[in-house]
């Protein structure tokens, strides 16, 4: 019996060491809340439109965790959830059939990630500078080809990815909770992907150790790559059509989010749990504004304040236990 | 001898699990030069960052000059005349080395521009005081870790203290630099420089310090004049228990062979080396800094490439194109360098120690086991008498003699048949080392064949059964066990021949 009350206590002082716990805490706090200032909150209907709104983010949250756990990023997974849904619609419109579309989709993504890896990894560029670029050619790219035109008139067949559902959930939720647990099981205790927090922790000492920097950066760049290009296809589908302007400023709140799950910029640390956390976090304090009935236009301003503060709260924490 | 400098008194620093500092006092009087000894974890460092202005004392005084001092940050330390070279390196690897010296004190011209031309001359008047041939503007990434400390020590000369703390300033370089630096030390002295030495070689301190301070589980446990002191009191003091023989003995046989390298160049780093080590055996690779020793280790472990030249192992010929290679066929390299390419410091002790053999901790399927880990974690801290509360402790907040047994031990998993160390005991102290020695000593007896790189000669000649020597990029010599000896080897390695004095 004593025995079982010490183990809860040990649980509960490792559980809060985690910043998924506390986030998690956050959150339930926050939708506590919420339910009892609106009546409409604690509906299905609006916290599968909370999920929703962030299971494409999330999808590419997973694999710009993995890049910030081993010390690098992407800012171009924007303009590549872009390029690659409209190669799907382009696809579609030729008269592809639709696995062969879907699958141009992630190509396209896959391809871009392979070049960044290329060039981040062989050529030593940095990830910013690199990305950066990316961002602008897989943008500029998307322009020249569709002339600035949105595509549109795509089969049904294909647009019942994003629509679809199964019992009441709409598809892309059950897709992106899915990949969630995948990607966060590896991470975390696969030996193949848990590489990534040795070359963020010390990059020199990940090659010394025999661990194969460079085909990890590229093949962890890939992934992402084509993560982005599975939420391209996803959000594609929903929205029944490809529009250039999608995907605008994904990455940075991919970024944000991921940082407020926990992930440093300086490498080495982050979980694509706590990603998820940090991009539902978000999502429910837009709700909140929504449901609250403020004004739309201070969304940005809060989620802007709310990585500020995130990373505020870590680093004092981590001050004040002396790990600085 | 003049009067005192500076008086610690009941100085107290406590970090999660362990008493650093209890209650340590410590004297310095001006002149002086204060040796400070004491086992890995003991709270040198401790006291030393507490001295300058890094971290703040739970309890106690200090007082320098009579007036009690409480420095908020390394600024206020420096400013009241106390300069520290710490443990850890701190340069600017993209600046350069005047850069460095004179950082945030670099001569102006009118509108605060940086003064090029004197900072530069400035620079290299202090790099004649160690007849360092360094262009003051190279950049101090592309300095040798010898030449990186001896520009970390010119940093905090130049600011011209009057308390010098100096820890373990001697842990990359070797005699020759070690010589000059005590010639500089003495010649500081005579201004009345006051200096804080801190090192695991008690014949340094015998051969500099005028006093000396042991400090052992954060307590001071004796001062002593270095003159009424001999080292096994020292030891004894330290360690707590008599130490005897602290090389050992070879165990088991040498076998046949097991590695070979033939013809290896790699300009301008080392050309045409040609040896070979066998099963069981210690080689001994001496050499001054710069010989291209530690290169030519690099090389063997595949980190860098060769030009010409060719390696076999156990009679088969490898090439070799990556660590990952190596350390599959079980060869392993302990790099000089753990700071910048040994430790993962944000990483705990268990995920340090598993980094080089990942592959044997993950079960079907490649799950990590936790569990694995955590027990080979545990069979390290125990072998080495490693200090530290826990294994998921991270690395950066153990003691620097403790992060290199960390980062010894790391190698012994991937059960290396071949086993290159480049210093392995830098910074250990003579109990831990005497560990060290004995696990390489059982090592080599199970039949690993080990290359020992090191700058400490003794220790070169404590284990070595055969020990090559080079100079310039160039084995030089060869020497068995029974004719090696001191004068020999540096004759070989600086290649003024007892003939020619
Ligand atoms: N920032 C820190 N956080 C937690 N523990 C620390 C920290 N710094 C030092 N310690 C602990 O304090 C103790 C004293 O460490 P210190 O670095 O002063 O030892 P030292 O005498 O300099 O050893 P060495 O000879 O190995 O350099 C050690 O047990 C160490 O783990
Ligand atoms: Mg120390």
């Amino acid at each position: 019996m004593g025995e079982t009350t010490s183990h809860v206590a040990r649980l509960l002082r490792r559980l809060t060491d985690f910043r998924e716990f506390m986030l998690l805490v956050i959150i339930i706090g926050a939708c506590v809340g919420l339910a009892l200032r609106s009546p409409v909150f604690l509906t299905v209907d609006n916290l599968l439109a909370v999920l929703l709104s962030v299971s494409i983010e999330s999808i590419v949250a997973i694999g710009m965790t993995i890049l910030l756990v081993s010390g690098g990023f992407d800012l171009s997974v924007g303009s590549a959830v872009a390029l690659s849904g409209a190669a799907a619609a382009m696809a579609l419109t030729a008269g592809w059939p639709v696995p062969l579309a879907v699958g141009t989709g992630l190509g396209v993504g896959a391809l871009g990630g392979f070049c960044n890896g290329i060039v981040i990894a062989w050529l030593r560029i940095n990830p910013f500078i690199t990305t950066l670029a990316m961002m602008q050619i897989l943008r500029g790219l998307l322009l020249a080809i569709t002339k600035g035109k949105n595509i549109s008139g795509l089969p049904d067949s294909f647009n019942m990815i994003g629509q679809g559902a199964l019992w009441g959930i709409q598809y892309p939720i059950i897709i992106a909770l899915v990949l969630i647990l995948i990607g966060d099981v590896f991470l975390r205790y696969s030996r193949f992907f848990r590489q990534n927090y040795y070359i963020g922790g010390n990059e020199r000492a990940a090659i010394l150790s025999g661990i194969r920097v460079n085909r990890m950066k590229i093949f962890n760049y890939t992934l992402t790559g084509l993560l982005a290009g599975l939420a391209g296809v996803i959000m594609t589908a929903r929205l029944g059509s490809a529009t250039v302007t999608a995907g605008a400023y994904l990455e940075l709140r991919v970024i944000s989010a991921v940082i407020i799950g926990g992930a440093s910029l300086a490498g080495g640390e982050g979980t694509v749990l706590g990603a998820f956390l940090g991009s539902l976090l978000m999502a429910l304090i837009v709700n909140a504004l929504t449901l609250l009935g403020i004004d739309i236009y201070w969304n940005t301003l809060v989620i802007g304040s709310t990585l500020l503060i995130a990373v505020l709260i870590d680093t004092l924490g981590k001050a004040r236990q002396g790990q600085l | 001898m003049g009067e005192t400098l500076l008086s610690v008194r009941g100085v107290t620093r406590r970090f999660p699990g362990v008493r650093a500092l209890d209650h340590v006092d410590l004297e310095v009087r001006t002149g002086e030069v204060h040796a400070l000894v004491g086992e890995n974890g003991a709270g040198k460092s401790t006291l030393m960052n507490i001295l300058g202005g890094v971290l703040s004392p739970d309890e106690g005084r200090i007082e320098l000059a009579g007036r009690p001092v409480r420095f908020h940050d390394a600024h206020e330390a420096g400013q009241a005349g106390v300069a520290v070279v710490f443990q850890e390196l701190s340069l600017v690897p993209n600046l350069s080395i005047a850069e460095n010296i004179f950082a945030n004190r670099q001569p102006t011209l009118a509108g605060g521009f940086v003064h090029r031309a004197r900072l530069e001359a400035d620079a290299q008047r202090l790099l004649e005081l160690f007849q360092l041939a360094l262009p003051p503007g190279r950049l101090v990434k592309h300095l040798s870790p010898a030449h990186a400390q001896l520009v970390e020590i010119l940093k905090a000369i130049s600011q011209r203290p009057r308390l010098l703390i100096l820890d373990e300033p001697t842990s990359s370089l070797s005699g020759v630099e070690t010589q000059l630096l005590f010639d500089n030390i003495r010649r500081m002295k005579l201004e009345g420089v006051s200096i804080i030495y801190i090192s695991h070689h008690l014949p340094e301190v015998f051969a500099v310090a005028d006093r000396v301070t042991v400090l052992r589980d954060g307590r001071r446990v004796a001062t002593r004049e270095v003159s009424e002191v001999d080292e096994e009191t020292l030891v004894r003091l330290m360690v707590g228990r008599e130490l005897s023989n602290v090389y050992g003995r070879r165990e088991g046989e040498i076998g046949e062979e097991l590695l070979r390298v033939e013809g290896a160049t790699r300009e301008p780093a080392f050309r045409d080396v040609t040896f070979s080590l066998r099963r069981g055996e210690i080689v001994g690779l001496a050499g001054l800094v710069g010989a291209g020793r530690t290169e030519l280790g690099r090389a063997i472990f595949a980190l860098e490439r060769w030009q010409k030249g060719e390696l076999y192992l156990e009679g088969r010929r490898l090439s070799l194109r990556d660590a990952h290679q190596a350390i599959a066929h079980h060869v392993g390299y302990l790099t000089e360098d753990r700071k910048a390419q040994g430790l993962f410091p944000r990483m705990s002790v268990r995920d340090n120690v598993i980094a080089p053999s990942l592959s044997r901790f993950a079960r079907r399927l490649g799950w990590m086991s936790d569990r694995a880990a955590t027990r080979f974690a545990e069979e390290c801290r125990g072998m080495l008498s490693i200090a530290t509360p826990s294994v998921l402790r991270r690395v950066a907040h153990l003691s620097g003699g403790n992060q290199q047994k960390v980062l010894f031990s790391a190698w012994t998993g991937i059960a290396p048949r071949v086993l290159i160390v480049d210093e392995p005991t830098r910074g250990v102290d003579v109990g831990a080392r005497s560990d060290l020695y004995a696990y390489l000593r059982r090592l080599a007896g199970s039949g690993v064949g080990i290359l020992l790189i090191s700058s400490d000669l003794l220790e070169i000649l404590g284990l070595s059964d055969r020990i090559l020597v080079m100079r310039e990029g160039r084995l030089v010599a060869e020497f068995g066990r029974e004719e090696a000896g001191e004068e020999a080897i540096i004759a070989a390695a600086t290649g003024v021949t007892a003939a020619a004095s």
